[in-house]
C-alpha cells in the first residue's frame, strides 16, 4: 500500500503578517488538510482565520457552524461571503496561547464539483467549533491564502501553518 | 520524506508519520450511481482506519440525506449512534441505541443544488482487534449556501469481530450520485 499524508509547505512566521499563501499546489493528492497554530498579534487586534481559493475574491463562499462556548452549544452561518471563515470565537491572544485549526479541504483537485471543506477549530479558552464551508466553484484549487477578516489585524510571529496531501490509491 | 506532524485530519492526536497513513482502497461513483459503496478483505494490518468522503445521493424529498454505515455485512441490531449537530441556526442532540445501522449526517441530496456534494471523514479505532466492541467517530456536512448541516458523530458496534468490510449506503435515497468519491485509509501503529 502507498504511504501518503505527506507535507506540502510549512510557514512560521518569524514577525507578524497578515496573510499566508500556498500557491502551486500540486493536483496530485486527493485531499487536503491544513493544520494551523494561530496566535493574534495584539489583544486589542482580532483577526479571523480565513480562507480564499485560487484569489477568488467574489462572493462565493459560505460556511455552516457548530459552536460550543463552555456554557452553550449553539450554530451560525454565513452565506455569500467573499472568504471562508473559520474562526467564530476569538483567537488566542495570551502569553504562550494558541488557536488551533484543522481544516480538510476534500477532492480539492477535481474539477467538476463545487469543493467542499470540513474542519475543526477553536481557542481553548473562548470556546471550539466544527465547521462545513462551500466554494461553490468547480476548478481545481491551486492556491490557498490563509487571511484575516479584512481587517488590518495581524497573525502573531511563531504562528505556524502546514498544508498535507493525501493521496487516494 | 520527513516525518509529520500526528494529527488525525478530524482532530485526535495518535502517533502517525509519512510511512503509517496508507491508501487501502478509492470509489468513485460512475455515471449510472451506485446503489452502495463497500470496502471488503480489509486486511487487519492496521491499527486504525480512516474513511474520506464527499458524497450526494438521489433523494429529491429533502435538501439533505445521510450516510449509513454498516460493518461485515451485520444488519441486526448491533448498532448504536449519537450525534450533536449544528443546522446554521441552533444546535441539536440525536441518538439512536439498538439499531440495524449508524448514521454519519449530513451530506448532499439531489436538492442540495448543483455540483454541490457534503463530506465525511470517519475514523474507525481498533478495528481488528477481537477482544472489543468498534468505536467510530464522524465529522460530516454540507453547506450549499443559504442551508446547511453539520455533526460530531459517535458510532457502536456491538461486536468484537475484527472489521472486514464496510458498506456505505443512503439513509434517505437509494443511490450515491455520479463523482461521489470514498477512499479508505489505514494508519499503521508502532511495531
Amino acid at each position: 500500500m502507498p504511504a501518503t499524508y505527506e507535507p506540502i509547505a510549512t510557514t512560521t512566521l518569524s514577525t507578524t503578517a497578515t496573510t499566508v499563501s500556498f500557491t502551486s499546489i500540486s493536483g496530485a493528492y486527493t485531499d487536503l488538510v491544513l493544520v494551523a497554530n494561530v496566535q493574534r498579534a495584539t489583544t486589542a487586534e482580532n483577526p479571523s482565520l480565513t480562507l480564499r481559493f485560487n484569489s477568488d475574491t467574489g462572493t462565493n463562499y459560505s460556511m455552516t457552524n457548530l459552536l460550543g462556548n463552555g456554557s452553550s452549544a449553539s450554530s451560525s452561518r454565513q452565506s455569500t461571503q467573499n472568504m471562508m471563515n473559520f474562526s467564530y470565537f476569538s483567537m488566542a491572544s495570551a502569553a504562550n496561547t494558541f488557536s488551533t485549526y484543522i481544516l480538510n479541504v476534500m477532492s480539492y483537485s477535481n474539477s467538476t464539483t463545487y469543493k467542499t471543506v470540513v474542519g475543526r477549530s477553536g481557542d481553548a479558552g473562548a470556546g471550539t467549533q466544527a465547521t462545513v464551508g462551500l466554494w461553490r466553484s468547480t476548478s481545481a484549487i491551486t492556491s490557498i491564502i490563509v487571511t484575516n477578516d479584512g481587517s488590518p489585524t495581524n497573525f502573531a510571529s511563531g504562528s505556524t501553518f502546514t498544508l498535507y496531501g493525501i493521496q487516494a490509491a | 520524506m520527513a516525518p509529520i506532524l500526528g494529527i488525525w485530519a478530524s482532530g485526535a492526536q495518535p502517533a502517525a508519520n509519512a510511512t503509517s497513513f496508507e491508501s487501502i482502497a478509492t470509489t468513485t461513483v460512475g455515471s449510472g450511481g451506485a446503489a452502495d459503496v463497500e470496502f471488503t478483505s480489509i486486511p487487519a494490518t492496521y491499527t486504525h482506519l480512516q474513511l474520506r468522503a464527499i458524497a450526494r445521493t438521489n433523494y429529491s424529498g429533502g435538501v439533505t440525506d445521510t450516510l449509513v454505515i454498516r460493518i461485515n455485512s451485520d444488519t441486526g441490531n448491533n448498532y448504536a449512534w449519537h450525534q450533536v449537530g449544528g443546522n446554521g441556526s441552533s444546535a441539536f442532540a440525536q441518538s439512536g441505541t439498538t439499531t440495524n445501522l449508524i448514521y454519519a449526517s449530513y451530506i448532499a441530496s439531489s436538492t442540495s443544488g448543483t455540483s454541490v456534494f457534503g463530506a465525511s471523514i470517519i475514523d474507525i479505532l481498533d478495528y481488528a482487534n477481537t477482544n472489543k466492541y468498534k468505536t467510530l467517530r464522524n465529522l460530516t456536512g454540507e453547506d450549499r449556501n443559504g442551508g446547511g448541516d453539520l455533526t460530531l458523530g459517535s458510532g457502536l458496534w456491538q461486536n468484537t469481530n475484527a472489521i472486514t468490510s464496510i458498506k456505505l449506503t443512503q439513509g434517505e435515497g437509494t443511490s450515491f450520485a455520479q463523482y461521489s468519491h470514498f477512499a479508505l485509509y489505514g494508519i499503521k501503529g508502532a511495531a
